[in-house]
């Protein structure tokens, strides 16, 4: 404050011409103090730094990637064995996350919608609509080891046992149910952000134009605002998937100790789904180093695949994002 | 078109019906939260009760007493509950607060560089590189951590005559603070250059080009002005991004060395390249003792005291955030 106040103003002579208009008139740096340029300086190097991290991720596991993955790894299941040669692929864990996530995110997806849809049209009494905004905002904030163990808890009581393994009374707790229903809980108040952004962004007269020719506010919501809303619902769920992926912390917990499926008694899909198993995240974690694997070309080989998931995530949100630009925001 | 929604209008989809519908969705929600935090903290009643105060307090080393803690759960003897968590607490006050601090800095100039002074094709690499950061799973960060850096940090960083002056205590293998830090910046960073855009891109336009025409350059103006408006955009994505880092567990598992040791900044800067272990490592770590009554009673303490302070900095966050308004902006 007080070296700006002190400095003669730095800006163009007094009888320089105008800038031209059309091209927008940028004050260059080369009138700046010494302190000021060293500033910007800083200012580039740390955005290309974070640009050449950013490169080096990818080309690295990348290059790692391909060296070590090939396409037999995404069929064959773990296996015991010795060396990284003779202990079979991570099938399994490609499978669990596909589970992991659909399941996650059709528990999340109505679930945050639905909380959304409250929040902006009907929002009343007053009071709960603000316990409910903090408790969303608490809900993003809470560790996803916390709400893990709090899994543990719920899972684990035997008015759930059907949802997992259970043996003399005592209920195991671990099953792709478990996991999946905390991981929605990930990636809730992140659908919730983002349709509550869409819903909001539509003009009030539009609710009143559907009113006007009899539509209920059920039926307005439901014909008119949620598929106005689309692209932001899209882009929650991806987000939420992106977020469902990549956790880890409750998979360990909820979901792993074991490479494969372990299916127990029941019909088709619910003996996996009551089971435990695995997913990508899981299968990095145990075979890294600290892990109970320790096949670092494997770990390589699967956070590839990840990473290839958590790209296409992030390229469909670009899509969608460019074409609800296309089609243009409300006129008010 | 006038069968597909007059069902719409029957008892079914009646207004009242959904509103009440929803209404009970969301006491769902905020009750699932209630009795998150009821039963952690139930559940983490006999940790706190036995030890009081103690628990946050140093003495004795934890490692050992997870481990008797564990093993009088399932022998049947009396339970143990004896834990005092300074080690895992100052652990995660080291890596927690450095991240924090160094974020704080780089996310402050790339904000403030992506808001007003890259050049355009500069913005449009950078915003994408920003988004992926922040959505690489932690798993592929501790990944990276444990097989690039953490070998890097241990074989080129520390000396062979410092890794002996310590030999007795502790072998710095190169998983370390350091390794933590620098991997949970990076972490952490994006989400406070997102928070701290949406903060300067909301300064009004009239404030900026009122200082720009006394004559003040653009780089001071941003400083003075768009940052200094834009303070509780700032706060808010620190705290939020402090809730982040408290809360990070597997990646702080794999790089942090998982050994219960308080780094002692006395030491001199040896400091930086001693392993230590954070909170919430810890309780993935010893998630296999949950079955132990007593063991059980500690982890959900540990998860207690994460849930307070995350919930707590994020909920100061949000609020940071809320004030931003009565600027008549929209962050």
């Amino acid at each position: 404050m007080e070296s700006s106040v002190a400095t003669p103003p730095a800006g163009p002579a007094p009888g320089a011409t105008p800038p031209r208009r059309g091209k927008d008139p940028v004050e260059g740096s080369a009138t700046w103090q010494l302190s000021d340029r060293i500033g910007l300086v800083i200012c580039w190097a740390l955005g290309l730094l974070f640009c050449a991290i950013a490169v080096a991720i990818v080309v690295y596991l990348m290059i790692q990637g391909l060296t070590y993955l090939k396409p037999s790894m995404l069929v064959t299941p773990a296996t015991a064995g010795f060396g990284q040669s003779e202990s079979g692929g991570f099938a399994d864990a490609f499978i669990g996350t596909l589970i992991v996530a659909v399941m996650g995110i059709s528990i999340a997806l109505p679930l945050g919608v639905g909380v959304a849809v409250w929040l902006v049209e009907y929002g009343r009494p007053t009071a709960l609509a603000r316990i409910t905004e903090s408790t969303i905002e608490a809900i993003a904030g809470i560790p996803s080891i916390v709400l893990a163990l709090f899994g543990t808890v719920i899972f684990s009581s035997t008015a759930l046992g059907f949802l997992s393994r259970t043996s003399e009374g005592v209920v195991f707790g671990r099953s792709f149910f478990a996991a999946s229903a905390m991981l929605s809980l990930v990636a809730l108040p992140l659908v919730v952000a983002s349709t509550r952004e869409g819903l909001s962004a539509i003009p009030q007269h539009v609710r009143e134009a559907s009113y006007a020719v009899g539509k209920t506010k059920a039926a307005t919501t439901r014909r008119i605002l949620l598929p106005a809303s689309r692209p932001q619902v899209a882009t929650g769920a991806m987000l939420g998937l992106g977020r469902i992926i990549g956790d880890t912390a409750i998979i360990v917990v909820l979901l792993g100790a074991t490479q494969n499926f372990a299916p127990v008694g029941g019909a088709f899909p619910f003996n996996y789904l009551r089971g435990a198993g695995t997913t990508l995240t899981n299968f990095v974690y145990e075979a890294s180093p600290t892990g109970n694997l320790n096949q670092p070309e494997k770990a390589y080989a699967a956070a590839f695949v990840l990473l290839l998931m958590v790209l296409a995530l992030n390229a469909a949100v670009d899509v969608v994002h460019r074409r609800a630009r296309k089609v243009g925001t409300w006129s008010s | 078109m006038e069968e597909e929604y007059l069902p719409e209008y029957g008892p079914k989809w009646s207004d009242r019906r959904v509103e009440r519908m929803l209404g009970a969705l969301v006491c769902a929600v905020v009750g699932l939260l209630l009795a998150l935090i009821v039963t952690v903290f139930v559940r983490a009643w006999p940790s706190f009760a036995h030890n009081g105060l103690a628990w946050f307090g140093p003495g004795g080393s934890v490692e050992e007493q997870l481990n008797q803690i564990y093993l009088s759960g399932i022998s049947g003897a009396e339970y143990v509950y004896t834990f005092h968590a300074w080690q895992l607490i100052w652990s995660t006050l080291l890596i927690t607060g450095g991240a924090v601090t160094i974020a704080l800095f780089c996310s402050l100039f790339v904000s403030v560089f992506i808001v007003e002074f890259a050049p355009e094709w500069m913005r449009n690499v950078l915003q994408p590189v920003v988004r992926f950061l922040a959505s690489v799973p932690s798993v592929i960060y501790g990944l990276l951590g444990v097989l690039v850096l953490v070998p890097f940090i241990g074989n080129h960083l520390v000396t062979e005559s410092q890794k002996a002056s310590v030999a007795g205590v502790i072998s710095l293998s190169g998983y370390s603070l350091l390794a933590a830090v620098l991997i949970l910046t990076l972490m952490i960073a994006p989400l406070m250059v997102s928070i701290f855009c949406d903060g300067l891109r909301s300064v009004r336009p009239g404030w900026l080009e009122g200082s720009l025409a006394l004559g003040v350059n653009r780089w001071r103006t941003t400083w003075k002005i768009a940052v200094r408006t834009a303070r509780p955009a700032i706060v808010a994505g620190t705290v939020l991004a402090t809730a982040r880092a408290i809360g990070e567990a597997v990646m702080l598992a794999m790089v942090s060395g998982s050994v219960a040791f308080a780094p002692n900044p006395a030491d001199g800067l040896i400091f930086i390249y001693e392993p230590s272990r954070p909170l919430a490592p810890t309780i993935v770590k010893n998630i296999d003792s949950l079955g132990a009554p007593p063991a059980n009673a500690t982890l959900f303490a540990i998860a207690a005291v994460l849930l307070f302070s995350a919930a707590f900095f994020s909920l100061a966050g949000w609020v940071a955030r809320r004030s931003m308004r009565k600027y008549g902006a929209t962050a």
